[in-house]
């Protein structure tokens, strides 16, 4: 039997966050460092599980299946594509982050740090095995589950709001998970039905369902991962979370955790509902473009930094489902790609808010003024976060915003034209953010301010690295990615839209292998 | 006419249970105060196990047995044996002695008034009430028996031997015993009358078929054809009779008061077991006896399953009292189990066996949890209290988090599988809108789950909170017991799940 790679991706996490909360308590700095080390740990076995699949070097890593629920034909089943390769890098990649950068957020807010720890390894592990399932009811298991920790972590830890936040993420989750427990239900069934009893993935794809059946059971998916991703009108409940949460538990929640749900609405969703997700495009297309405008409009008007974040992830949400939804492979290519680039650059924002709160002891935007003087290289790094957030080449972000732009104009013009709207609206809200912030007079307060040190440092360089390097070679994860998106629009069986000229089919082979 | 013939071999473990409930009054009578408590406890742990260990044994079997009068096959064995391995674990919380100081969760002598001379002497000279063992074993006795029994007589014996001595059970607080005999009062009362329907319902089912075993019925049913008046009219006496026992709306108005009154170790005993056995007859009668049914019964508790989960979760929200918060969560629960019966699929038994297994050993481990948290005038069972207790005893307030979690059907909990295979059976027997209720009950019912974590975690703590207690060493086991198979039969359910299958065939 060869190594069982993935499982171990996922156990190691598990075991870290096992080992992090038995540390006593009172050793604080020792439950961090154990949490960071599996963190790390993950880190290299998730690099060396992707450089198989990034550069054709064969590691061993192979689909995993276990027994483990035999009545129900329920699988502990992994497996590794391209679209659940660049989600895995971004969680493996995103976790030591995190961790590093909360460093003192429990001890800021009087907690015991090893609980923070131990949940975020918590949640870790079981965001990786939604990413690798194979099997619908597990991926639904660690759907629903990730919940409760997530829940601790901005409850316990949070601002002075975080009960209500916390509530309101949980609640406003279940009833998404309990929408899809239904649908999964009768998923099931259906495959009952048809005398195979199985929660395995390709064996539901293969079922044939009839149009009014896929319907109510896209409907009951679609609001589970539309309330996650989160799509407007269901997306309440972000800004709070984001604004109330110790700022790296926001940034892993909208950075990594969410991304649970459009990779559920592109992994699951459309093929396993293909007729009902052709059919109700463009109603979702409508609803992701209103999600960008939106988010974007209400960024601006924002006070709190956190918040202001918080919208600006709903806006590029909605550009994440508006790729999904368009149905073409460039589109989809883009969306997966920018699940892993709005990841990177949520994270470096909320993390480099992160420091400014904790200097400054409050997030308003109105107390900051002129902080660029006192601090230069903080100012620098939020600038190059801010960028990277309104997609500015040659960023990563900017390359995804463009494919998935330019796929969904071949499809759906009106659309696409007004989420260009949204890119406006982005360098508005995060220039002017900048501006009120950095730039200006220095205010009293912000005299004085420290500027970056050691550990902060080593929190955003990789992170604004990662931006420029995958903005520079993104070949190897678009070509990884661009082999997974392709079946799965095969599934849905729509006809590409011929490109618009015979430049883009030069392009397409420029790209190609 | 040749005698009838008894399988005492089959019947081994009933008769095991109530031969120690009776040596257990013999022992109230002969045997000298001081020595009572040790031997009445040991005695009952003793049967229990005894009990268990011959139902292992019995594994396997399909038998009617009696004359036709109890059946032993798979559903009836898997519910015995859940039974006993909660009333084990329930009497080792009946004989927790470090809460009370020297004292049980029950009054010392039943028959003394509330706050005369005569308790507080009692009280002073640390009496226990020893009572109670035979009266459990009497009570878990019924409760094996109902869910086996085969003709509509066994069934009525059943259902009271294993009411009165609950009946009383209730009535026997230490603290607040007024509210205890009150709780005790109403639920004889409504039980009472509810026996009576039920009784009342039999006599037209009898005067249909003109036999009282259940297969006998399911043949006359297709025989006599044109006198479904009379028939039906016994169905839905006897449903109402059965619906009272697990608490079913309309029919549950009895749980919050019952509940909330009875000593909470006599509460969870329960909370659990009653649930079992009666869901286990309640699905006997309606599958074996009236299988043929089906058509005009369904519609009955379609609207019985609807009105009990939306009832019991809307209400659930209003309540302040954690035990009466516990009861209107079971009343959701009764509901949930419904829907997989009205289905009324092959696989609905199973999923229904596996479900009440796991929800009883949460409920019984939740409310024990209740009793461990205390302050200066018993249990301290009002929400308010139960603030910031996450700061203060972080392992207890996780453990009890995990049952609410458990309860809301989480995954990995054993209550997500348990709510996964009801809502299967549910949806494969045809009926998807009643698990679209569900849902919506579930999301409801979340909340106030929620609340209580986040009472207990998020919270600071009240400055006059209560004191979490430490018990002895019986309860803690029970209580860990409860929360490792909580955990674990929603990792690997396989195990349970395929048991439950297996034994989820009738015989007739």
């Amino acid at each position: 039997m060869t190594f069982p790679w993935l499982t171990t991706l996922i156990a190691l996490p598990a075991l870290g966050a096992v080992l992090t909360a038995l540390v006593p308590t009172g050793r604080g700095t020792l439950a961090k460092q154990v949490a960071t080390g599996f963190a790390l740990l993950t880190l290299v076995v998730g690099a060396l599980i992707s450089i198989q699949y990034l550069f054709d070097v064969d590691m061993g890593v192979e689909p995993e299946t276990y027994e483990w629920i035999p009545e129900f034909g329920a699988s502990w089943a992994l497996d590794l594509h391209g679209i659940s390769l660049a989600l895995v890098a971004l969680t493996v990649l995103a976790t030591p982050i995190v961790a590093l950068s909360m460093w003192h957020e429990a001890e800021d807010e009087k907690r015991d740090p090893k609980a923070f720890f131990a949940l975020l390894l918590v949640v870790e592990a079981l965001t990786l095995t939604a990413f690798l399932s194979q099997d619908v009811l597990l991926f639904y298991v660690v759907f629903e589950a990730m919940l409760i920790p997530l829940y601790f972590m901005i409850g316990m830890y949070g601002g002075p709001q975080r009960r209500y936040a916390a509530v309101k993420f949980l609640l406003y989750n279940l009833v998404g998970g309990l929408a899809m427990l239904a649908a999964v239900i009768g998923l099931y069934v259906q495959s009952v039905e048809a005398g195979d009893p199985s929660f395995f993935l390709p064996d539901l794809v293969a079922l044939d369902i009839d149009t009014t059946t896929q319907w109510w059971l896209f409907v009951g998916f679609m609001l589970a991962f539309a309330i996650k991703a989160p799509l407007w009108p269901f997306h309440t409940w972000l800004p709070d979370a984001a604004a109330e949460a110790t700022p790296s538990n926001a940034a892993f929640l909208s950075g990594v955790a969410d991304k649970v749900g459009t990779y559920g609405m592109i992994a699951l969703v459309l093929p396993l509902f293909p007729d009902a997700s052709r059919d109700a495009a463009p109603v979702i297309v409508v609803l992701a473009v209103v999600s960008i405008i939106y988010g974007a409009l209400l960024a601006i008007g924002q006070t709190d930094m956190k918040r202001l974040i918080g919208y600006t992830s709903i806006s590029h949400f909605g550009f994440i489902v508006l790729g999904i939804f368009a149905l073409t492979g460039q589109a989809a290519t883009g969306a997966t790609f920018y699940m892993v680039n709005h990841g990177l650059s949520t994270i470096a924002l909320f993390v480099v808010v992160g420091f400014l709160i904790r200097r400054r002891g409050s997030r308003q935007v109105d107390d900051f003024g002129g902080v660029q003087k006192p601090a230069p290289k903080l100012a620098g790094v939020f600038l190059f976060a801010g960028l990277s957030g309104l997609a500015l080449p040659p960023l990563s972000t900017f390359l995804s915003e463009f494919l998935v732009i330019s796929g969904t104009f071949l499809r759906y013009r009106p659309a696409a034209i007004v989420a260009t709207l949204g890119i406006v609206l982005s360098a508005l809200y995060i220039l002017w953010l900048y501006q009120r912030t950095m730039t200006g007079p220095v205010r009293p307060a912000v005299e004085g301010m420290p500027d970056l040190r050691t550990r902060e440092v080593a929190v955003v360089a990789p992170l604004l690295a990662l931006l420029l390097v995958v903005g520079f070679f993104p070949k190897p994860l678009t070509d990884a990615i661009d082999e997974a998106v392709e079946p799965t629009l095969v599934e849905v069986g729509v006809d590409q839209p011929e490109p618009l000229a015979p430049v883009a089919e030069h392009a397409e082979e420029g790209t190609g292998r | 006419m040749n005698a009838p013939t008894i399988e005492y071999a089959e019947l081994a473990p009933l008769i095991t249970i109530f031969g120690a409930a009776v040596v257990g009054v013999l022992i109230e009578a002969f045997v000298p105060r001081k020595l009572r408590h040790p031997i009445q406890v040991g005695l009952a742990l003793l049967a229990l196990v005894a009990a268990l260990v011959q139902v292992i044994l019995l594994a396997g079997t399909g038998i009617v047995a009696a004359v036709g009068a109890v059946a032993v096959d798979g559903p009836a064995l898997f519910l015995q044996g859940t039974i006993l391995v909660l009333a084990i674990i329930s009497v080792a919380f009946f004989a927790e002695r470090k809460l009370e100081a020297g004292g049980d969760a029950f009054a010392p002598a039943a028959s003394s008034l509330p706050g005369s001379e005569e308790e507080r002497v009692l009280v002073r000279e640390r009496m226990l009430q020893t009572e109670v063992y035979p009266l459990v074993l009497f009570a878990v006795g019924g409760m094996m028996l109902f869910p086996a029994a085969n003709d509509l007589l066994m069934l009525f014996i059943a259902l009271e031997v294993m009411s009165l001595p609950l009946y009383l059970l209730c009535g026997m607080a230490r603290r607040r015993r007024l509210l205890s005999q009150e709780a005790a009062l109403k639920y004889f009362l409504l039980g009472a009358f509810s026996s009576a329907i039920f009784l009342f319902g039999m006599a037209f089912v009898y005067g249909y078929a003109g036999t009282l075993r259940f297969g006998e019925i399911s043949e006359a049913l297709t025989a006599n054809i044109g006198q479904d008046g009379i028939l039906l009219a016994g169905v839905g006496l006897m449903a109402v009779g059965l619906l009272f026992k697990v608490g079913a709306v309309p029919f549950h108005s009895w749980t919050p008061d019952v509940y909330q009154g009875a000593p909470t170790p006599v509460t969870g005993f329960m909370a659990a077991c009653t649930k079992l056995a009666a869901f286990g007859a309640l699905v006997r009668l309606f599958y074996v006896a009236f299988g043929g049914l089906r058509t005009d019964w369904q519609p009955m508790l379609w609207a019985v399953a609807i009105a009990t989960m939306l009832v019991g979760a809307v209400v659930a929200l209003t309540q302040t009292d954690i035990k009466r918060m516990l009861a209107y969560s079971s009343i959701a629960h009764a509901g949930f189990v419904l829907t997989a019966m009205v289905a009324a699929d092959s696989s609905a038994t199973g999923a229904i066996l596996f479900y009440l297994a796991t929800y009883g050993i949460a409920t019984l481990g939740a409310f024990a949890v209740v009793t461990l948290v205390r302050d200066s005038g018993g249990e301290a069972t009002h929400l308010a209290k139960w603030a910031g207790l996450g700061r203060r005893s972080p392992v207890l307030a996780a453990t009890f988090a995990l049952f609410l979690l458990a309860f809301a059907g989480i995954p990995l909990t054993s209550g997500f599988v348990g709510k996964l295979t009801v809502f299967t059976a549910a949806v494969d027997g045809g009926a998807a809108p009643l698990v679209v209720v569900g849902v919506i009950a579930s999301a409801v019912a979340a909340f106030f789950y929620v609340r209580v974590i986040v009472l207990m975690f998020f919270s600071d703590p009240a400055p006059e909170g209560p004191t979490v207690a430490v018990p002895s060493l019986w309860t803690a086991v029970g209580i860990t017991l409860g929360a490792a198979a909580t955990l674990l039969l929603g990792i690997v359910p396989g195990p349970l799940l395929d048991l439950a299958q297996q034994a989820s065939m009738f015989v007739r």
